[in-house]
């Protein structure tokens, strides 16, 4: 016969198993189907940012190929990773010549304005010392006035693709900025945005008269024109030469509220701040109004000028749609997945539309993630959506499945999930590589929130319309 | 030649016609160059991918599984557990004590989950490096759970492609000769080398079964375990794709004394010489199997024949370039590209053997370029200078097309249309035709030069400030 502690026990176990998603216990034990891509990509995509930059992975080829390919599937573009190319042999020895040499073939062939170098698990394992091998490079070839090469350490068996964003843009302003220049552009160090959003805040910031240096920039290296000839290094990127005056800038934007704490210098503010006194604006992305309201305070305060009015027309039109469109979103329910800042920043945003956010999960460990979302739903949402965090997509599904949301909102990945429940996909962030046009979605500031919301309402409209007998055509 | 052209790769890029043809190949990509390859994971990946009712473990970090989640089209007729993407996400502590521990939870816990028919547990770079015992664990895992546990050693410096092929091929080794043969005909094969994108393999196997043949193992497209277990029963491999898959054929004619036929299904004359070569094979067997055949490929070109001379009208003197994984899908491709009235100017791959590349440069026109392990630079600068209408490639190639606005025709792993089979070359005609006639290219840059004023000497004439 049980005894009363057996009982107890498997209760546990089945309340642990029924109950909210959390992160699995350590050591976990697999990954299905992942929330997260791995460190060096998100590093490949900073250093395209930069005018002149290639980005260059230190590993095998297969690692460059296959981020080239995963990233051309969402952007559309060219995306050039040169790699050193490492074989057994360098496995075995080191990859430093390799690493030379491949360099100087980058600068020789695509005259390459600053070199970008990630390692890979492979070169962080065998233990090259990347900063050495590099200075030694830089000696041996000083003659040959040698391009800028920054490198980071992103070894992808630790955190996410956006650890190694985050690593990569602080690589650069450690490795670049000074305070020696004298500058009046801001720092803005945006995260992993579109294109559109990039293209967007450099708008925004000129609307109030002022310059800002976002880092990094690919809005048109990844999202460039039609060419005659193939550009080895496509134009646009935030200039170096603005990089290196970052230390003498009135103020820093830096979108994120899963970065590490204010007044570290984790970050790329954080560092400048330290550094060099560059005051720091910590935010959140500017998704939805509350968020981008602060980011417009901070904007008035920065600039000195009132919100133009062709801002304030935005804002006040953004307004007016979630009048216009409650109705059709109001006590929906969504699951939210992917990159952590991004889901806070949706999170904050159907929050306050009356969307309830009932799941919000991805896949890196910040251990910031549930405070944040917390702080995001706190007083417009009637229950704390679970947060879930180190998750991949066979937890969400099993979660999503209980929780039947009347949609997702999220990047491709989660379509079959969303297939399988039969209730629409809002595609946002990365990757989308099964639509047209993802480099070109607008999730920031005023206009983001309103195109953004523009498609939630109408996803409604749509299931309601294709669910119903009647086939209303008129809603 | 241009400064396009990297010092070192010289004698990896021909121009036919100029001097006698050699060479170089299957050597290591130059280290900043760019190559369009990938690594030795990726060749063990993309053949052993489509076996659907295996458990596919990467033992790694998160990476090297989540680039290879569901990217290609290889369909199933059942099973779909090849579309999920299974990795022991290996972290900082495990690269320090080593990750079997967690290899071995992984596989069991996943066994458990999904009930596979075997499991193939792929070696990362780094596994390499730190050394876990694959073999034991897999071993291990293998006894208790009573499935084959198969460990693919593919680290991906060790090589380019070519050696991930090797170890795939080494891995689905094991698995033969454990099958019951006894319901096999003696009029029967093994299809090798097809990876059922689109449901290629269906198109095939159906010309096979109107032949009168059993088809015994699919490998691997639409690839069940319990099939290979059993293919060494097959009185014939037919292999496609040689580069991925004819070291198989041969282990397996050592084994088992298994005879291969070489093929290719894409184009006329390559199609129906593979069901002739495998009818000739048969005609003892069967005498009549010969004459079924010429009936049946009569049937489908009486169909093909008269949509083709329509896209050809329009094709007729259009220029295409080819850059494809190996040279074998090439030869194909030029055939198949003169039926459209079409011919071909720059032909390459990644990992072509010299033998490969004799045949390529015996078949190609004067003045093709023949390239080995091209990069972007090489790849847009030849594009351009041989002024081609469509480009054919896999999805890194298109972005250099597209943007330099040149027609694209996606002929790899991740492409979603049939291609193979008589169907298959309509299929691929009506791309090309979709792709060469469509309006757009006469506004791009490359033929309609620049729009608009750079500066204020190029302003219109009648501009009146």
């Amino acid at each position: 016969m049980s005894s009363q502690s057996d009982i107890a026990d498997a209760t546990a176990v089945l309340d642990a198993e029924a109950g909210p998603l959390k992160p699995k216990p350590e050591p976990f034990v697999s990954t299905t189907n992942a929330c997260k891509l791995c460190k060096p990509l998100g590093a490949t995509l900073v250093f395209k940012g930069i005018e002149g930059g290639v980005p260059y992975l230190h590993g095998s080829q297969g690692c460059a190929t296959y981020m080239r390919r995963y990233i051309i599937s969402h952007f559309r573009e060219p995306m050039d990773i040169a790699s050193s190319s490492l074989g057994e042999k360098q496995a075995i020895y080191g990859g430093g010549p390799n690493l030379k040499k491949g360099l100087l073939t980058v600068m020789d062939k695509y005259g390459a304005g600053m070199i970008g170098v990630a390692t890979t698990c492979l070169t962080e394992t065998i233990g090259d010392d990347v900063p050495g091998i590099l200075m030694e490079f830089r000696r041996e070839f000083a003659d040959l006035g040698v391009a800028p090469v920054v490198n980071v350490s992103t070894p992808s068996y630790s955190g996410t693709h956006m650890e190694g964003f985050t690593a990569a843009v602080r690589a650069v302003a450690d490795q670049l900025a000074t305070a020696d220049a004298k500058t009046a552009a801001v720092n803005c160090f945006p995260g992993f945005v579109s294109c559109e959003d990039i293209r967007h805040l450099k708008d925004v910031f000129a609307s109030f008269g002022l310059t800002a240096t976002i880092l990094p920039d690919y809005s048109e290296t990844l999202d460039g024109p039609a060419v005659e000839d193939y550009e080895k290094i496509p134009s646009g990127g935030t200039p170096v030469k603005a990089i290196k005056a970052m230390g003498a800038a009135p103020a820093t934007f830096e979108f994120g509220r899963t970065l590490s704490e204010p007044g570290e210098a984790a970050t790329a503010g954080g560092l400048l701040a330290s550094r060099f006194g560059v005051p720091l604006k910590r935010l959140g992305l500017p998704i939805g109004l509350r968020e981008t309201d602060a980011f417009f305070k901070s904007l008035e305060s920065v600039s000195c000028k009132p919100t133009p009015r062709r801002r304030a027309l935005e804002r006040g039109r953004l307004l007016d749609a979630f009048v216009d469109g409650h109705k059709y979103v109001s006590q929906k329910r969504c699951v939210i997945y992917g990159e952590e800042d991004l889901i806070v920043g949706l999170t904050s945003f159907m929050a306050e539309i009356g969307v309830i956010p009932v799941l919000v999960a991805g896949g890196g460990r910040s251990g910031r993630l549930e405070k944040a979302v917390r702080a995001a739903c706190e007083g417009l949402v009637p229950e704390m959506p679970e947060v879930a965090e180190g998750v991949d997509f066979y937890d969400i599904a099993d979660r999503a499945r209980e929780l039947a949301p009347d949609f997702f909102l999220g990047h491709s990945k989660g379509y079959r999930l969303a297939r399988e429940m039969n209730v629409p996909l809002v595609r946002v962030g990365f990757p989308i590589h099964d639509r047209f046009g993802g480099q070109r979605l607008r999730h920031l500031c005023y206009q983001g929130a309103q195109e953004l919301l523009d498609r939630v309402v109408n996803a409604m409209i749509e299931t309601k319309q294709t669910g119903s007998d009647i086939g209303y055509g008129y809603i | 030649m241009s400064d396009i052209i990297f010092e070192e790769r010289k004698d990896q890029i021909h121009v036919k016609g100029e001097g006698p043809f050699k060479l170089a190949c299957n050597r290591d990509s130059l280290a900043g160059a760019v190559s369009q390859r990938a690594c030795v994971f990726c060749g063990s990946r993309v053949v052993l991918y489509p076996i659907a009712d295996a458990l596919h473990l990467v033992h790694g970090p998160i990476g090297c599984a989540a680039y290879t989640w569901d990217i290609r089209g290889a369909l199933s007729s059942g099973p779909e557990l090849h579309r999920l993407s299974f990795s022991t996400d290996l972290q900082e502590t495990d690269v320090i004590f080593g990750g079997e521990k967690k290899l071995y939870a992984a596989l069991t816990e996943l066994i458990d989950r999904h009930q596979p028919k075997a499991a193939f547990v792929y070696s990362t770079c780094i596994v390499g490096i730190i050394g876990d015992d694959l073999a034991a664990v897999c071993k291990k895992v293998s006894a208790e759970k009573g499935i084959p546990v198969i460990p693919v050693q593919s680290e991906g410096f060790k090589g380019n492609k070519r050696e991930g092929y090797l170890a795939a091929c080494k891995a689905m080794f094991t698995l033969m000769g454990t099958g019951d043969t006894s319901d096999i005909s003696p009029i029967s094969l093994n299809i090798l080398g097809d990876f059922n994108l689109a449901g290629e393999i269906w198109i095939i196997r159906e010309y096979f079964e109107r032949m009168g043949i059993q088809v015994v193992a699919n490998i691997t497209g639409d690839g069940r375990v319990g099939d290979i277990a059993r293919a060494h029963g097959a009185a014939l491999n037919v292999v496609q794709c040689s580069g991925s898959t004819m070291d198989l054929a041969k282990m397996m004619k050592d084994a088992y004394g298994t005879p291969v036929v070489k093929v290719s299904y894409f184009g006329i004359e390559d199609m129906a010489e593979a069901l002739y070569a495998v009818a000739r094979f048969f005609k003892d067997k069967d005498p009549d199997m010969l004459a079924r055949t010429q009936a049946l490929v009569k049937e489908e070109l009486a169909v093909l024949y008269p949509k083709l001379s329509q896209f050809r009208k329009d094709l007729e003197g259009k220029k295409a370039a080819i850059y494809v994984g190996g040279a074998f899908k090439a030869f194909s491709l030029i055939k198949a590209f003169r039926h459209l009235g079409m011919s071909v100017a720059i032909a390459g791959s990644q990992t072509g053997t010299p033998e490969d590349y004799e045949e390529l440069a015996s078949i190609c026109d004067p003045g093709t370029i023949i390239i080995d392990d091209a990069n972007p630079l090489e790849l847009s600068h030849y594009l351009k200078e041989k002024d081609v209408d469509i480009f054919v490639g896999g999805v890194k190639e298109r972005p250099i097309a597209f943007k330099l606005g040149v027609g694209f025709c996606d002929h790899n792993h991740e492409r979603k249309e049939a291609l193979e089979g008589f169907v298959g070359m309509y299929n691929f005609a009506l791309e090309v035709h979709r792709t060469v006639m469509s309006p757009v290219w006469r506004f791009v840059p490359r033929r309609a030069g620049k729009a608009l004023a750079e500066s204020l000497d190029d302003l219109p004439k009648e501009c009146a400030l």
